[in-house]
């Protein structure tokens, strides 16, 4: 047990290498000169070349991805071009308003998603049943981004209950857990989660549906079990994978936010790296890149553990 | 490179010299274990026979027909056919492998759901430069051959077939590149006994009609009696004993064989088999016992068993056991003090 | 070469009885499907419009008039009203399935035969290659596809051919994943083993033998991808990384009308509600694919 642990983590650190080779890559890449936003066009060669020097771009890649490294794991992830400020304390700002955000939409998803999940499994086949995987596959195939806009028409716009952009009041750069905070962050949670609200629907529809066929099921019931008894079964056997599923959306909704932080104005990561990009702003676009990716690997990592240590059935090598 | 006769009569046709074959075991942590699925088998196949191969589960059947079909490689030793090593200069892969041919025991896992069975069984043909028409027409001749008539079953899928039936397309899907050798790999041993009882007829038949010579590995000793010429038992990845059918049943050199034997259920109401006489499991192949492997679960085994590992040794004309107790001056109390002298056959 | 035989019996003059083959079945059954005809019709209708683009337009999807800006859905001669700057948004609807679909599908078509090559060789091969392959895939693996997207987007540039090479490279991985993992499940299989027996080479074996078994499973998979495809596509033209104006794209037209939801709503709702469409209609159609394979005859 303990040996695959380790295993795991000695795994995961080749990949960890390559994600951020991955990440250097993408950002070096990039055509164009890294500090054009922070020049004035008519700039003088001696100051671009203070510039470049000050920010290392004239070294050789292998060279600056090494540095780059090992500024990372120092927690020095650079300076920002377009703000002046670190990256990581940029980045950290951000990542706490994100990961608000996810939890709450996953939260959210869980309990709808399960919600669905149940009534499909229990009912299969049924008219339930099929609204309830309509839902799902609603869930999936909608352009959140396009919810999003429609929950802003409907609920800021028309009905006036809730903002429509912000992640907090004006000029409040902090956050406080009170209603004049959270009133903003619910329409980007209600947005953001019909993504896991669909595919945990459809994992726990297949994990009720696949334990009610068993045979076990038959015996139990004929051994006079009542149905709240069954019930708590299928909630046991379908709990490990719909909770593995919910950990892994945390990661999944926290990278690929930035769509619905767009529509909202909410100061996440993916608000973060959309000005990142259109400001080209190599460092703070590579640093957040490489946290959020991090992050991923991290959950992807402990939701793997976490499974190992509670769900018996699955035996690893 | 024709399926023509070279060595003569005398000549084996296929040659197993000292085969090794280890398979790497992922151990916790790093501890590299090993496998002997094979540990230095040496037999002959003579020309038209049926070598039958009889052991228990884990004994190094299969691996041992997957190395003559080289559908793995040994790690060590050599395999000669017709007098020409298999892989060498002269005989190729691709051409040893128009020369021997197999029918696995799962009849349905053996065809692809998305082929048909004039396609499987065509497949050969194709590969190895005959036309597609012509596949196709040979390959529905050896259905008819093998009691399928083609109009009725040409056209089909795996799934629509019973087991008898597919095994049957197996075979005429073996015998399609006109091979000198055909390997059955438990190839009854999942039907039905009447389906076998046919399918082990046609395989007679092919057998006298097509010159073939067949190698057949089953668990199944009555079967075995029934077709073989000769036999060969395997024990933990060693050849312990081979010889004629009829001999090894009658008077086994073995105690294995005989254990084996005995262990048969018998038919005869007034003979019951009450106690079996093999106790346990079969030791595992990644530490096999030292010395003769078999000496843990023998009833004749005395303390120079585990220190020395016996060698084939003749019991009979054409008749060879690897026990301490037919081989001369080994150390038992039972061993020979003279070696046998037999007339060369 | 002598593989010569000799005829035991006549040829066979009756004709040979043959069974509807795997895929014969699959369009059979979905053949038979109501909800399959009702998205595939809505999948073609949209592709015809994509196809006869700007012969079939009812008006103008380029002249702007700031006079005629945001007007209602309803009004004369602009049926489903105008955008911000005055142009038919229904002409530009129905010009931007041009766009919008070429970016959605195309990526996925891709992926589709270099991931799926990938898999397979990955799958077929085993060993080292396979580690490797797949080692480096498990890399891409790590990150969301929004975000890798939008990075590759961010990294390349603006513009549909970068959003198109960032968007393949988004989703060969998840392709070469599944591709992978068939082939491995059929490579194991006795009648490879058979195949191989016969002397045949890899690639004949996996031409002849395991493609046939491969191409459903990862076929579904691809489908399913589409609809994924179609929202992260326009998404990117919503964030400026796609397409840029003055095309007609559905993403790109959500993002300049976003200012008019407190105006216009319905109107600045419209393209969403064409990706969404598209999008959900690819997801059940896939579903029902996977239905008609899952059934066994």
């Amino acid at each position: 047990m303990f040996a695959y642990i380790v295993r795991r983590v000695l795994l995961a650190t080749p990949i960890l290498l390559g994600v951020a080779l991955v990440c250097f890559m993408l950002v070096h890449m990039s055509p164009g000169d890294p500090l054009v936003s922070v020049m004035p066009p008519d700039a003088s060669e001696s100051l671009r070349l203070q510039l470049v020097q000050a920010y290392g771009f004239d070294k050789p890649l292998p060279v600056q991805f090494g540095l780059w490294i090992w500024h990372a794991v120092h927690g020095d992830l650079g300076m920002s071009i377009a703000s002046g400020r670190p990256v990581a304390s940029e980045v950290m700002h951000a990542v706490g308003y994100s990961l608000r955000l996810a939890l709450l939409a996953t939260l959210i998803g869980f309990v709808m998603g399960s919600l669905f999940g149940f009534v499909g499994g229990y009912f299969q086949d049924s008219w339930l049943d099929r609204i309830a995987s309509a839902c799902s596959a609603f869930g999936v195939s909608v352009p959140h981004y396009w919810l999003g806009m429609l929950m802003v028409i409907i609920f800021s716009s028309q009905l006036n209950w809730l903002p429509a952009t912000g992640g907090g009041p004006m000029g409040d750069l902090g956050w406080g857990w009170n209603w004049d905070h959270l009133k903003f962050m619910i329409l980007p949670a209600i947005t953001l989660s019909v993504i896991p609200t669909g595919i945990i629907a459809r994992t726990v529809r297949a994990q009720v549906a696949e334990t009610l066929s068993q045979e076990f099921v038959v015996g139990l019931r004929a051994k006079g079990m009542g149905e709240w008894g069954l019930f708590r079964h299928v909630v046991k056997n379908a709990a490990p994978t719909a909770l593995a599923v919910m950990g892994l959306q945390i990661g999944y909704l926290m990278g690929g936010s930035i769509l619905v932080e767009t529509v909202f104005a909410w100061p996440g990561t993916g608000l973060l790296l959309n000005s990142a990009i259109f400001q080209r702003d190599l460092p703070l676009l590579q640093g957040t890149i490489w946290v959020l990716a991090l992050f991923f690997v991290v959950l992807n990592l402990l939701v793997d553990i976490l499974q190992t240590l509670f769900d018996p059935r699955i035996k690893r090598a | 490179m024709d399926n023509q006769d070279i060595g003569g009569p005398a000549q084996p046709l296929l040659s197993a010299r000292q085969l090794v074959k280890h398979f790497p075991v992922k151990g916790a942590l790093g501890k590299r274990d090993v496998v002997r699925a094979v540990d230095g088998v040496d037999f002959d196949v003579l020309k038209g026979e049926t070598l039958g191969v009889v052991g228990e589960s884990g004994c190094g059947k299969s691996t041992t027909a997957r190395l003559l079909m080289q559908l793995i490689h040994h790690d060590r030793g050599e395999l000669v056919f017709d007098a020409r090593t298999v892989g060498g200069h002269d005989l190729p892969l691709r051409a040893y492998r128009r020369q021997v041919q197999m029918v696995f025991q799962d009849s349905y896992s053996s065809l692809n759901p998305r082929l048909t069975m004039e396609q499987s069984v065509g497949f050969g043909p194709s590969v190895h430069g005959v036309g597609k028409r012509e596949s196709l027409e040979r390959a529905r001749d050896l259905l008819a051959r093998v009691g399928l008539e083609p109009s009725r079953f040409a056209g089909r899928y795996a799934h629509e077939l019973s087991g008898g039936q597919r095994q049957r397309v197996n075979i005429a899907r073996a015998l399609a590149v006109n091979p000198r050798l055909v390997i059955l790999d438990e190839a009854v041993s999942a039907l039905d006994k009447s389906v076998e009882a046919q399918v082990l007829n046609l395989l007679q038949d092919l057998k006298d009609s097509l010159d073939l010579t067949y190698v057949f590995i089953s668990h199944d000793l009555h079967v075995v009696r029934y077709v073989s010429d000769r036999i060969l038992v395997m024990y933990l990845g060693e050849v312990v004993e081979v010889g004629p059918a009829e001999a090894l049943f009658e008077s086994a050199g073995h105690p294995y064989t005989q254990a084996l034997l005995t262990s048969m259920p018998s038919m005869d109401p007034a003979n019951r088999t009450l106690v079996s006489p093999l106790s346990g499991d079969p030791p595992s192949p990644i530490a096999p016992p030292s010395g003769c492997r078999f000496h843990t679960r023998c009833p004749h085994a005395e303390p120079v068993c585990g220190q020395r590992a016996p060698r084939l040794t003749p019991v009979a004309a054409g008749h060879l056991a690897a026990c301490l107790m037919v081989e001369a001056g080994a150390g038992h109390s039972r061993s020979p003090a003279v070696a046998l002298r037999l007339q060369e056959v | 070469m002598n593989l010569a035989f000799i005829r035991s019996a006549p040829p066979s003059a009756t004709p040979i009885e043959s069974s509807p083959g795997y895929w014969q079945s699959v369009f059979s059954r979905l053949r038979r499907d109501p909800v399959a005809w009702l998205v595939g019709t809505v999948i073609l209708a949209l592709v015809l419009m994509a196809i006869l683009g700007p012969h079939i337009l009812p008006g103008d999807p380029f002249t702007t008039s700031m006079f005629k800006r945001l007007k209602p859905v309803g009004t004369a001669g602009f049926p489903l009203g105008t955008d911000e700057l005055g142009r038919d948004l229904l002409s530009r609807l129905m010009l931007g399935a041009r766009l919008s679909l070429f970016m959605g599908i195309t990526p996925v078509i891709l992926a589709f035969f270099i991931g799926g090559s990938i898999g397979i060789v990955a799958g077929y091969a085993g060993g080292w290659v396979n580690s490797l392959i797949m080692r480096t895939i498990d890399v891409f693996y790590a990150f969301p596809s929004v975000l890798l997207a939008v990075a590759f987007s961010g990294a390349l540039g603006a513009g549909v051919d970068n959003a198109l090479i960032s968007l393949t490279l988004v989703f060969v991985p998840q392709v070469a994943r599944i591709a992978e993992s068939v082939t491995t499940q059929v490579r194991n299989r006795d009648y490879i083993e058979a195949a191989r027996a016969s002397g045949a080479s890899a690639f004949t074996i996996i031409r002849t033998q395991v493609l046939g078994n491969v191409l459903g499973p990862i076929f579904v998979f691809t489908t399913g991808l589409i609809s994924v495809s179609m929202i992260l596509a326009s998404g990117l033209s919503f964030l400026g990384l796609g397409v840029s104006p003055p095309e007609p794209e559905w993403g790109l037209m959500l993002n300049t009308l976003r200012t008019a939801i407190y105006t216009q709503p319905l109107v600045s709702a419209l393209p969403g509600a064409m990706i969404f469409i598209t999008s959900i209609s690819f997801n059940i159609l896939a579903d029902r694919m996977r239905v008609a394979m899952a059934t066994r005859s």
